[in-house]
């Protein structure tokens, strides 16, 4: 049974000095799932991912990846497990061309990371496979344009054709959509739908209308702590989310579609 | 990529002819503090370190040079290696404890470990203390060509700083540059995708130290002796303001700013005496309020909007 999930966390606690952020935290991820991870501001939802990603140390608890402990991992070898994040603000490397974006996470595979005395056209051989995810995205005819000056959607954009580069097993999308007007939103979840065949994503999200439409699990958190769990329909519902949210979101919360 | 092959093409040929219309020996001082530009630009300007103490490797190297050539018998070729791959390793061990820190903490741990080695150099008896390493002899290059001859020198020199110059290039635009660019530019997002950032740092750290010391150890060759001065801390001062002046972060930027500082300080040096030390802070205030860019990034940013404008 425990091959079904993929990643599991085993009452995860973050305290920063005395404040407790992740309050026990118990997150079972399905295999091929999108799990959406919503909830107020500050419920630590980020805190979260900083954990499963090792960016941050958990306090207590463990964290299981394929049925393996990797709650002492290194960041970087999270990564090659499998694992790759992208962030609340956008993470792209801005005076990089965007197609040297998306070859930066190709290269490690090449094994020539460290050769400071090859010239940089070996990394040509790249290029092909760089453009197919460009492609994937809808990016390609801005291959050679400076990431920096890209569109804030496609920025977001460029960074889901690089996380799926490294043909991670398990994404992990924070607010993939945020700050982004309604062409945008659109685009990208049905971007996050097209590239979750066969692999799994855990997203943070905000937009009601982007968790409703496509995710399979919702997890609702509240002050660090878990507040409710299953699929759209019901947890929309529960009273305790309702009055978690308080205020105009939770009209957004019952009528995703008016959004 | 055409526009700088005619930047290195004019580069050369100036300096293949400069030791005839300049004298050589602050040409070859010259090459010497543009060579450790150069590498300390690699790391503040590619990889996005900021080290305060990179006179340790000048310095150091120097040291050894002189040490090696002069007492142990070594040929000048070989004391040159000797003192460079010396200054790797020491690179190694100060890299390896600075790079667990990031920002400011980075800077003031290089900068304490720099002092901790001035003060050793101090108190050793083979540096000559305040007196500094005298007398170091230039020697046969390959055993057959002389060194005392100033041109001879000078050719060498120049062949030893077009190596340094092109290894930094090289590395700039290798599959390691890159991912040192993504690094300065995103480190978590660098981190999130796999990489060991702390060990691209490192080896960028090595890189440059060695660099920096084959720099020292050549200026050692050129002076005939080595002294405390190299290991100073106002030399990592120094070395600071002329990758800014020049412009960080560009090719040419740090062979700019030490071919213009090396040069004012010679020129003035005779005729304002210790103001110089007021007019090297001067430079330094007006570069970072308003020539923030340096002599080679502002005249490329100029260069751009010309050609953008029509
Ligand atoms: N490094 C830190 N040190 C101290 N407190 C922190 C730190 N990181 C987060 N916090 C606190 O932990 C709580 C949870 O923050 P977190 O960023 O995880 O929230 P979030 O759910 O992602 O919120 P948002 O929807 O605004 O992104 C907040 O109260 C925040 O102030
Ligand atoms: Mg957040």
């Amino acid at each position: 049974m425990a091959e079904d999930f993929i990643l599991e966390t085993r009452h995860l606690v973050k305290e920063f000095k005395g404040f407790v952020a992740v309050n026990g935290v118990d997150l079972k991820v399905r295999r091929g799932h999108i799990h959406a991870l919503i909830g107020p501001n500050g419920a630590g939802k980020t805190t979260v991912f900083n954990l499963l990603t090792k960016f941050l140390a958990p306090t207590r608890g463990s964290i299981h990846f394929n049925g393996e402990d990797i709650t002492s991992a290194q960041p970087a070898q999270i990564a090659r497990r499998g694992i790759v994040r992208s962030f609340q603000i956008s993470a792209v490397f801005p005076h990089l061309s965007v197609l040297e974006n998306v070859r930066i996470a190709l290269q490690r595979k090449l094994g020539t990371s460290f050769h400071f005395w090859r010239p940089e056209r070996t990394l040509d051989t790249l290029n092909g496979r760089a453009m197919e995810l460009l492609a994937q995205v809808g990016l390609e005819s801005f291959a050679d344009m400076v990431a920096v000056e890209l569109p804030y959607g496609r920025k977001r954009a460029l960074e889901i054709a690089t996380t799926l580069a490294l043909e991670p097993e398990l994404m992990l999308l924070d607010e993939p959509t945020q700050g982004m007007g309604h062409e945008d939103v659109a685009l990208v979840r049905d971007l996050i739908k097209k590239v979750s065949v066969n692999r799994t994503v855990l997203m943070v999200e905000h937009n009601m209308g982007v968790v409703a439409g496509i995710s399979d699990t919702i997890t609702v958190l509240a002050r660090g702590a878990v507040l409710a769990e299953g699929a759209y329909d019901e947890v929309a519902v529960n009273p305790l989310v309702i009055e978690a949210y308080m205020g105009t979101e939770v009209e957004e919360l019952a009528s995703p579609a008016g959004h | 990529m055409n526009r700088r092959g005619v930047g290195y093409g004019l580069l050369l040929a100036l300096l293949l002819v400069a030791p005839y219309a300049v004298y050589p020996v602050l040409v070859m001082k010259i090459l010497c503090f543009a060579l450790f530009a150069c590498a300390f630009n690699l790391l503040i300007g590619y990889t996005g370190l900021l080290s305060f103490g990179h006179a340790v490797f000048l310095g150091t190297a120097g040291y050894v040079a002189g040490h090696s050539i002069k007492v142990w018998g070594f040929p000048p070729e070989l004391g040159l290696i000797f003192a460079a791959l010396t200054a790797a390793a020491l690179g190694w061990v100060i890299g390896s404890l600075a790079i667990r820190r990031s920002g400011i903490y980075f800077a003031m741990i290089t900068l304490a470990l720099a002092q901790l080695m001035y003060f050793v150099f101090l108190q050793v008896p083979f540096t000559g203390g305040e007196d500094g390493l005298q007398g170091v002899p230039r020697g046969k290059l390959l055993g057959f060509i002389d060194l005392t001859d100033d041109l001879n020198l000078y050719y060498f020199v120049l062949a030893i700083f077009v190596f340094g110059f092109w290894l930094i290039n090289r590395t700039i635009h290798s599959p390691f540059g890159q991912v040192l660019k993504a690094i300065r530019e995103n480190e978590a997002r660098a981190i999130s995708l796999g990489y060991d950032v702390a060990k691209y740092k490192l080896l960028a750290f090595v890189l440059s130290a060695g660099l920096a010391g084959l720099a020292g150890a050549t200026k050692t060759l050129v002076f005939r002796f080595a002294t405390l001065t190299d290991a100073h801390w106002h030399t990592s001062g120094e070395v600071v303001l002329m990758t800014l002046l020049g412009g960080m972060g560009t090719v040419f930027g740090p062979v700019a700013g030490a071919a213009t500082i090396v040069t004012l300080q010679n020129e003035l040096a005779d005729k304002v005496g210790s103001l110089v030390t007021v007019i090297m802070g001067a430079i330094f205030v007006f570069c970072v309020l308003v020539f923030r860019r340096g002599i080679v990034g502002e005249l490329g940013a100029l260069y751009k909007k010309m050609t953008g404008a029509r």
